[in-house]
């Protein structure tokens, strides 16, 4: 589905360069839920804008479906980290997820259909005519997995799509893009700073290095599904799991202040 | 209910006092120059009930509005462009910077020699004098959108059309539309002085005769109507503004955490955006 080989990137040029990601290389299956899991700042965003065809990585090479992403792919879906900036003010919860599917050729009537089941299977059927300043920052995170959906992308890509909501919102967010997965049949591709998310979710985890950016160890999360917010993070393997990204995260700190998962003591 | 009366009241209140003054001081005004307000109310309804609407107001505000029109039409265009290409920006900055401070009667003369004294005249020089703080703030605003936003556009693979008619355009109108009621101000300006200097009609053209054949009371009230030309526009523009930038307000309101609805249908916006540049 998705294959990135050595692939880095570097901002800038020159004694200010500064080298987002290192070298990366890793796979991603059809119809798989793999997490991306890093310190802030090791560059999952930059990553995602290469893979998104946002912009060109410096070196290597992403494909998608035997493509080379050099610009932003059909089938492809970006949900942000910041919601508030990538949802439209100016337009109605129900004209933000239509939006993309004008340029995409898809006929007005089909593209209320679209929207419809979109927003009614994130749980907003409510609210179509609502402004997205109207709604919660989950039920704007909801409106922007909604467009998402209805763009009706093959593989899904989330940049901490739920790191500034509350934690109640956010374990429901979490279940519903479990829910989703299934229902639209979508491969995604989920970037978090947070251990416990990534393992709930995914089939596998790929944790990250602090920068230079590199791929530390990629986990397989052989946990059973359905999960379960309560009984799958009390299974005994959730938990060995856990310690396990968090022993390959804390090993050779950053050092630099202000990281989410090195919260704790350093250790080497 | 009660609350918007009381801020009506309010509003109504010092211009109604400044009438009564007016009204009271000059009762037995003897000078030619400041005749009693009395007169001037009676010559108001004698010269523009309706004898003067077709022959100078009617032609005053065809010119306002093609003039205002043209720099809107025109500022929000080449704004467009200036404010999506840094190259054009850098190319055009010394000039446009030039010509938005050029002192815009001073082009009135040249502008007779090419285009007469006639309508076309007029319309220019509104237009060319009310279009720079449109442009500067479409250029701004079309440079300020959310470079989150337009990634978004680019991921979920909008057209430039579409980028630009519903992402980038969208996202500058607060800043139009403070731009626009500067124009409005400037055009009504440019209207009066282009009818004084060379007009046969209009009402800057009424108020330079009246003075000039000593009619004082027929002056003052082309001057009073004036005012209450501007003072409307000025209001329809503000309601023209509060109907297209609504979404504007209560997304403000719900960024500063005040609750959204409310606000939304209630804050006055007198000055949305500082008007850039
Ligand atoms: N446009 C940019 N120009 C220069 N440096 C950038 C840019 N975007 C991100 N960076 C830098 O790249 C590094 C990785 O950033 P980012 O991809 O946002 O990390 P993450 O999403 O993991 O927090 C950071 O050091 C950041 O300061
Ligand atoms: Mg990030």
């Amino acid at each position: 589905m998705l294959e990135v080989t050595q692939l880095t990137k570097t901002y800038g040029r020159g004694a200010s360069a500064v080298q987002a990601v290192g070298n990366l290389t890793f796979r991603v299956a059809p119809g798989e839920f793999v997490c991306i899991v890093g310190q802030s700042g090791c560059g999952k965003t930059t990553l995602l804008k290469c893979l998104s065809g946002l912009i060109p990585p410096t070196s290597g090479t992403a494909v998608l479906q035997g493509q080379v992403i050099d610009r932003p792919p059909d089938k492809l879906a970006l949900v942000f980290q910041e919601y508030s900036r990538s949802l439209l003010p100016w337009m109605t919860v129900r004209a933000n997820v239509t939006l993309p599917l004008r340029s995409k050729g898809i006929d007005s009537a089909r593209r209320e259909d679209l929207a419809e089941e979109a927003l009614t299977a994130v749980g907003l059927s409510g609210f179509f005519d609502r402004y997205p300043w109207q709604l919660s920052g989950g039920m704007q995170q909801r409106v922007a997995i909604a467009r998402a959906l209805a763009y009706q992308p093959e593989i899904l890509l989330m940049d901490e799509p739920f790191a500034s909501v509350d934690a109640q919102t956010r374990a429901d967010l979490e279940d519903l893009v479990l829910r989703l997965r299934d229902e639209f049949d979508v491969t995604v591709l989920f970037v978090t700073h947070d251990i416990d998310e990534a393992i709930y979710l995914s089939d596998r985890v790929i944790v990250l290095t602090p920068p230079p950016t590199r791929v530390r160890e990629v986990v397989d999360v052989n946990l059973p599904r359905p999960r379960d917010q309560i009984e799958t993070k009390g299974l005994p393997a959730f938990t060995r799991l856990r310690a396990h990204v968090f022993e390959l995260i804390k090993r050779e700190p950053a050092g630099s202040a202000g990281d989410e998962v090195l919260s704790d003591q350093h250790a080497t | 209910m009660t609350r918007r009366m009381r801020a009506i009241a309010l509003e109504s209140a010092l211009p109604v006092l400044l009438v009564v003054v007016w009204w009271a001081a000059s009762a037995d005004s003897e000078s030619i120059y400041f005749p009693p307000l009395r007169e001037i109310v009676a010559t108001f309804a004698d010269v523009w009930l309706f004898d003067r609407v077709a022959s100078d107001l009617i032609p005053s505000l065809i010119r306002f509005t093609a003039g205002f029109v043209v720099a809107v039409a025109g500022g929000v265009g080449l704004g467009l462009l200036i404010g999506l290409s840094p190259l054009l920006r850098r190319a055009t900055d010394p000039l446009v910077d030039f010509l938005r401070t050029l002192p815009k009667p001073a082009i009135i003369p040249p502008a007779i020699l090419f285009l007469g004294a006639g309508a076309s005249m007029k319309v220019f020089i509104i237009a060319f004098g009310a279009i720079w703080p449109v442009l500067l703030n479409t250029v701004d605003g079309v440079r300020g959108v959310d470079p989150g936003t337009l990634d978004m556009a680019r991921v979920y693979g909008l057209r430039r059309g579409e980028r630009i008619r519903r992402v980038v355009l969208p996202a500058a109108t607060p800043q139009i539309f403070a731009g626009g009621r500067l124009a409005l101000a400037i055009a009504l300006i440019l209207m009066v002085v282009s009818e004084m200097v060379a007009s046969t009609n209009g009402l800057g053209y009424f108020v330079l005769l009246s003075q000039q054949t000593f009619a004082i009371p027929e002056m003052w009230s082309g001057i009073l109507l004036l005012g209450l030309i501007g003072y409307l526009f000025n209001g329809i523009f503000v309601l023209a503004e509060r109907r297209a930038l609504r979404w504007h307000r209560g997304w403000r309101a719900a960024a500063l955490g005040q609750p959204v609805e409310a606000g939304a249908a209630t804050t006055r916006p007198r000055a949305l955006v500082a008007p850039g540049g």
